[in-house]
């Protein structure tokens, strides 16, 4: 646990360091205040508008921790968008609420169906999970495009722009949904066996497999449960602007969920993960996002300046890079005697080991233990 | 040749510190010309970290390396080969994918006007292996030659490097009697110019038969040189366990103590069972309390035949009952529900989870059996872990260590522990000694004979015959894969009444 908390705080560091550049670029930035019931200011539209992007980091955690990772989230984001939409509008009546959980409700199973469908060519027939996905990741652009007949389609539905606008004791919904997710997956996680297995799994399948955990049947469900995150998220940013835009929804979106998850060290080779890093990593992301716009970066080099501090936390993540800048920095360190003619300080490493090296009685396990 | 009396190598002092532990503490060696030279200790003596600062992937703390009698400070893997010391590690770290010529000469390939010349790099490979008495076909990949192949090209790669210093790290373990017949040939080949071979092995008796020197280590410290005429296997035994040395006598002998009564039913009861490609059908039936060993040659088809008990591989014909009710063979999950537990030959790659802690491992098969709804409560966990660490004696720093950090015995024992944890019915050890050092292997012998006394059935599989007849009631004999004969160890059988069996058993 703790070896899992230090590797946070790096990327802590850097969201603070972040969040401070802001503050001075703008100096009501961390300014909250209430509007008509509901929280507003730039640390709210960073959490609101970084909900889907966490929610997808989510689901993409449990597939990467399993080995796998799921290209096609931003095509599910897009195809969950426009089912929605597209009952939404064909349904009599576009406002009751029965229409919008309905139309909600379809969308999501069929994201739960894609993300079954990844699973099926991903852990069943053991396609390699980046060129399974990737079919998902075009086809399912040329489908939410298909629904959507190439149009944009807009909804004028008081109850489903309520799902990205509103709020319940004056935080957005979209927030409350986030940290649901992240208190669900949590719970089922850490605090049932299923966070074992799942890490059991993508450390070593063979092994996970000969112990007795259902290796298949967790990846399936891993992928479905990314569908499904996913296909919230399509909700969320589908219901922000009342529209369906079957090009661009979601667009890239699975990129930054995947450098979401890496910035929360959980790694793509599987194993160990973490819930929170995956968290940070979603907020620093989309905080960066919201950088470019208060500090007042040209937006011919938005992309630079994201690259740039996401290089900066891939180096502070690398052991080797840290250990290099803090070289010159230690002063008095232990010497590191080159090994060769003559090595500086023998006689205190002679000093410092009993004399009785031969006979070996005084029993030196003791001392080792 | 060099006609010096120089030492080939001395190294001396050598200390090397790591993070909380003195992994060497003025251990050395002297390697003449000519001569095999055995490095002998348990895991965790320090036999490995003394091969990397010879071979220069850890830097010493202190003391100095001289070679050829002047000093020299090794600097990387590549430094060594530069100093002609040439490695060949126990895990073969060439390329399966590069033909066997491309694998002698990486980084040294003969050129010709355009560039690299493939022609003379498969002469000059295929030379290599003929003046070595191998007969290879060097175009071919590697990956396409089994495991003890691959060894001895990793051989022919130092051989071209014109190596003085040879080090050979356990190239012995995983293979066969055959093949380590060819390997030796190999190693004497070169010793007869010159070269001075430093081997490391778990297995004394090829001590014995290749080497004349040895150096002891234990706990980092040097024990002495000594040549194999003025100690005998017992002696070196003794040297390195220190005050352990008692254990393997209370193994030996042990096993007939508690023979099953000859009439009790079968727990597990398995007729025409067999894979394609596999194992051929084959039948067997074990008693409570019966320990039947599986004897053959690497290759043999053991592995291949109890996998399809456990349900590893799915079997393409034949069936299993335990106590009298079908198994369904299709995942390890029903055999495991039944009380099966199998511990694989591959403790790496089929056993352990090496980034899960030392407790989640042990846990790892129980927790499945309950179920994902049903996590362990902390305190049964954490008395269950507490448990098993005492009574198998597995040295951890703590329960939340990661298990890939342990040696190779305390993981083996590890997976043991995760089995016996469920108190099988039937546990199947696939060679659990492998590569372990001789205290652990006690250990283990010992608590393989204890759970069979409280009425466990066990299946054991090892390439030791000593081993097999120590510890088995019955022994079945595999050859080219099929099952050939089943002999009662009642006493009057020995090693080479097996040996026989393998080797031309079931002629009938």
């Amino acid at each position: 646990m703790a070896a899992q908390m230090r590797r946070l705080v790096w990327p802590l560091l850097v969201l603070v360091a972040l969040l401070a550049a802001n503050a001075v670029a703008s100096p009501g930035f961390f300014a909250v205040t209430v509007k008509g019931g509901r929280l507003y200011g730039s640390l709210v539209d960073i959490l609101h508008f970084g909900a889907p992007l966490l929610l997808i980091a989510l689901g993409m955690t449990v597939v990467i921790a399993l080995r796998g990772i799921d290209l096609s989230v931003g095509a599910v984001v897009a195809v969950s968008g426009a089912v929605a939409c597209e009952i939404i509008v064909a349904a009599g009546d576009p406002s009751s609420p029965g229409t919008v959980a309905g139309a909600v409700g379809t969308a999501l199973a069929l994201s739960v169906l894609l993300g079954l469908w990844n699973g099926f060519l991903a852990a069943v027939l053991r396609i390699q999970p980046i060129v399974a996905t990737l079919i998902l990741m075009v086809a399912g652009r040329g489908l939410a495009q298909l629904i959507t007949d190439g149009q944009i389609t807009t909804v004028t539905s008081e109850p489903y722009r309520r799902i990205a606008a509103g709020s319940l004791a004056a935080v957005p919904y979209t927030v409350l949904m986030a940290a649901v997710t992240v208190l669900v997956m949590w719970l089922a996680l850490r605090r049932t066996a299923l966070g074992l297995f799942v890490e059991a799994v993508g450390g070593n399948a063979e092994a996970a497999r000969l112990a007795g955990i259902r290796a298949t049947g967790l990846s399936v469900a891993a992928y479905a449960f990314c569908g499904l995150c996913a296909g919230l998220a399509g909700i969320i940013i589908s219901a922000n602007t009342g529209s369906a835009d079957g090009n661009n929804a979601g667009l890239w979106i699975e990129l930054d969920a995947i450098l979401a998850v890496v910035i929360g060290g959980t790694l793509l080779t599987g194993g160990r993960f973490s819930i929170a890093g995956t968290v940070l990593g979603a907020v620093i992301v989309q905080t960066l996002s919201t950088t470019v716009y208060t500090m007042g970066v040209p937006p011919e080099s938005a992309l630079v300046f994201k690259a740039v501090v996401v290089f900066v936390v891939c180096l502070l993540q690398s052991p080797r890079f840290r250990a290099q800048v803090a070289a010159p920095f230690r002063r008095g360190g232990p010497p590191v005697p080159a090994g060769g003619a003559g090595p500086p300080a023998p006689e205190e490493e002679d000093g410092a080991m009993p004399t009785a090296t031969g006979d070996g009685r005084p029993d030196p396990r003791e001392v080792r233990r | 040749m060099d006609t010096a009396a120089e030492p080939a190598v001395h190294m001396s002092g050598i200390v090397k510190d790591f993070p909380g532990v003195r992994a060497l503490d003025g251990a050395g060696l002297r390697l003449e010309p000519g001569e095999v030279h055995a490095l002998l200790g348990e895991n965790g003596a320090g036999k490995s970290t003394l091969i990397k600062v010879l071979t220069g992937v850890h830097r010493p703390d202190a003391g100095s390396i001289e070679v050829d009698g002047r000093p020299v400070s090794v600097n990387g893997p590549q430094d060594a080969e530069r100093h002609g010391i040439a490695t060949v590690y126990q895990e073969v770290n060439l390329c399966p994918n590069l033909s066997v010529a491309e694998n002698v000469l990486l980084g040294r390939e003969p050129r010709g006007r355009f560039g690299i010349s493939p022609r003379r790099m498969n002469r000059r490979a295929a030379e290599l292996a003929a003046g070595m008495g191998l007969d290879l076909d060097v175009t071919r990949a590697l990956g396409e030659y089994p495991i003890a192949v691959q060894q001895l090209v990793a051989i022919l790669r130092a051989v071209d490097l014109d190596a003085r210093v040879l080090v050979l790290d356990e190239p012995t373990s995983s293979l066969d009697r055959d093949e380590v017949r060819i390997l030796f040939d190999l190693v004497e080949r070169l010793r007869s110019r010159g070269v001075a071979i430093l081997f490391v092995t778990h297995f004394l008796d090829q001590v014995y038969e290749l080497c004349r020197r040895m150096t002891v280590l234990r706990n980092g410290r040097p024990v002495g040189t000594f040549t194999t005429d003025e100690l005998d296997q017992r002696g070196l035994v003794g040297l390195m366990l220190g005050e352990q040395a008692g254990e393997l006598d209370r193994v030996e002998g042990r096993a007939h103590d508690g023979a099953p009564p000859p009439d009790a039913p079968p727990l597990l009861h398995a007729r025409g069972l067999g894979r394609k490609g596999g194992v051929a059908p084959y039948d067997l039936d074990v008693a409570p309390g019966q320990i039947v060993g599986l004897a053959g040659l690497l290759g043999s088809g053991r592995t291949e035949a109890v996998r399809l008990l456990f349900g590893a591989d799915r079997p393409d014909s034949g069936s299993v009952e335990v106590d009298g009710r079908l198994l369904s063979l299709r995942t390890p999950r029903a055999p495991i529900g039944a009380g099966l537990a199998y511990c694989s030959e591959d403790r790496k790659a089929e056993g352990l989870v090496a980034d899960l802690s030392v407790a989640d491992n042990l846990l790892l098969a129980m927790q499945a059996a309950r179920g994902w709804m049903r996590p362990m409560p902390r305190k049964a966990r954490a008395e269950l872990v507490e448990r098993y660490i005492s009574a198998l004696r597995i040295r951890t720093a703590s329960p939340d260590t990661p298990v890939g950090a342990l040696s190779g015995g305390n993981q083996q024992k590890v997976l043991l522990g995760r089995w016996l944890i469920m108190r099988p019915r039937l546990l199947i050890l696939d060679e659990p000694t492998r590569g372990i050092d001789i205290g652990a292997k006690a250990e283990v012998q010992r608590l393989v004979a204890a759970e069979a006394e409280e009425g466990t059935a066990v299946l054991f599989v090892s390439s030791e015959l000593e081993e097999v007849l120590r510890l088995s009631h019955r022994v079945v004999v595999l050859r080219d894969r099929r099952v050939v004969s089943t002999l009662d160890n009642d006493g009057g059988l020995d090693v080479d009444g097996v040996l026989a069996e393998i080797a031309e058993g079931g002629a009938r």
